[in-house]
């Protein structure tokens, strides 16, 4: 069992609580706090946005970025998906993300840092350049997986014996990556990295997380519509 | 809590800048290591496989990398003074939104005002003073961005005060003049102890990037 059960007294809590979660029905950043406030056991109120065509409310939420996901607790916003995740932590203390020994919080933040800054970039890059540019990205790809693979040894997950901090940040590629070898042909992450592989299916199949993903037949005709955008056909 | 403490550093970083004043608010000794970064020592290619950068925060052998995770990881280490996080999960929250939006935007923008010319450095000065005045406008009357006392992103935006020098001379424009309240909290910063012997000289900053632009054969 990978959850510890919600007390009681954490359910009344939750009764009093107003969470709403502005997000859209593909965000991968949406997503990762979907996946805290379920492992949480938080009710939360889903509100999916246009974003071509925002709400006035998501703007008066987020002025600095305009972007989703934002979460409202008790009507105070929270923008910045690491930033909603740790405060979820902090306010809702069942099935932490985080554990209690500083070194292992630093750990945890470096890599949901690293998949923010150097994996995310750099596969956005695999998937919207191309010839010698693409070449590179997955170069600087092949790079950055050895050390996440070198990163799972001896863990089941990220955040070692159960899923934490790190896992949610690391989720999108759990379904994402099927998808983009789907639409663009490309092997991306192959048996080189077998531990990561394992965590992907881990995760994918998590009994929290399974029924979360957005539907494949919509995500696939969403990405190829992208990836027909990046590369028009000669 | 006790144990050696070694910061793997670069002076002009104000990433390492970071570290240094959460150090010097939790009266930490540490010895200071001083990197050239074009001849990089074994300790931090072993400390930092990953990203091979400084600040590398070293406690008791052991490696945290990245600065505000080590700004935190010193806060929660040494809890016992001088707390950088205020403890509502709110106001933490919000602390972290703005040190984020710190990383996410000063850094580049200040990069962009001291790589490029003309068309691109003035586009690059707007978007760096309107970033500085989103950060005024959170200040707000407070004496520092935590209150009566540092926080968390006091010490994320402090640093670059050392910078802003440089910045003005190769933009050629105030930023006192855009935002007198920031420059004000800055100085006021600059008061305490813990700041004041973590920041480099402003003029050793600018000579330090004239270099810089030789090397980058940037006019």
């Amino acid at each position: 069992m990978y959850i510890t059960p919600v007390k009681q007294e954490d359910l009344a809590n939750n009764m009093a609580e107003e969470v709403k979660l502005f997000k859209t029905w593909s965000t991968p950043f949406g997503l990762r706090v979907v996946w805290a406030l379920k492992l949480k056991g938080i009710e939360y109120e889903s509100i999916d946005e246009d974003l071509s065509n925002k709400s006035a409310l998501l703007l008066q939420y987020n002025p600095v970025y305009k972007k989703v996901p934002v979460l409202v607790h008790n009507g105070k916003p929270v923008s910045e998906s690491l930033v909603i995740l740790e405060y979820i932590d902090e306010t809702w203390n069942q099935n932490p993300l985080l554990p209690e020994d500083p070194f292992e919080r630093a750990r945890q933040r470096f890599w949901a840092k690293f998949n923010e800054e150097k994996l995310l970039p750099t596969i956005m890059a695999i998937f919207t350049k191309e010839g010698k540019d693409r070449e590179e990205a997955m170069a600087a790809w092949v790079e950055n997986l050895k050390f996440v693979e070198e990163e799972l040894k001896g863990k089941k997950f990220f955040g070692s014996e159960k899923i934490g901090l790190a896992d949610l940040v690391f989720g999108w590629m759990a379904n994402l990556i099927g998808i983009f070898e789907e639409v663009t042909g490309l092997k991306i992450v192959d048996e080189r990295y077998p531990l990561l592989l394992a965590w992907m299916q881990e995760f994918y199949e998590h009994p929290v997380i399974k029924d979360t993903w957005p539907p494949h037949d919509k995500m696939i005709i969403k990405w190829q519509a992208l990836y027909e955008n990046y590369h028009p056909a000669k | 809590m006790e144990g050696a403490v070694v910061l793997l550093d670069f002076w002009p970083s104000m990433f390492g800048m970071r570290t240094r004043v959460a150090l010097a608010e939790k009266q930490i000794k540490y010895e200071y290591k001083e990197e050239d970064l074009r001849n990089k020592s074994e300790l931090l290619l072993q400390m930092n496989p990953v990203l091979k950068k400084i600040p590398v925060l070293i406690h008791n052998g052991k490696p945290v990398c990245e600065s505000l995770i080590q700004v935190q990881y010193i806060d929660e280490v040494w809890n016992d003074r001088a707390p950088l996080l205020p403890s509502d999960p709110y106001k933490r929250a919000t602390a972290r939104f703005w040190a984020d939006f710190v990383d996410k935007k000063i850094y580049d923008l200040g990069a962009k005002v001291w790589k490029t010319k003309g068309e691109e450095q003035e586009t690059a000065k707007k978007e760096f003073i309107e970033s500085l005045k989103l950060l005024e406008g959170e200040l707000g009357d407070k004496t520092y961005f935590g209150g009566e006392n540092l926080g968390f992103v006091d010490v994320a935006l402090i640093p670059f005060y050392s910078w802003f020098y440089a910045y003005e001379k190769c933009g050629n424009f105030s930023i006192e003049a855009e935002c007198p309240k920031l420059i004000a909290w800055a100085k006021r910063c600059m008061q305490k102890e813990s700041v004041a012997k973590s920041l480099p000289d402003q003029e050793k900053v600018y000579e330090f990037l004239l270099q810089m632009k030789k090397i980058f054969g940037i006019e």
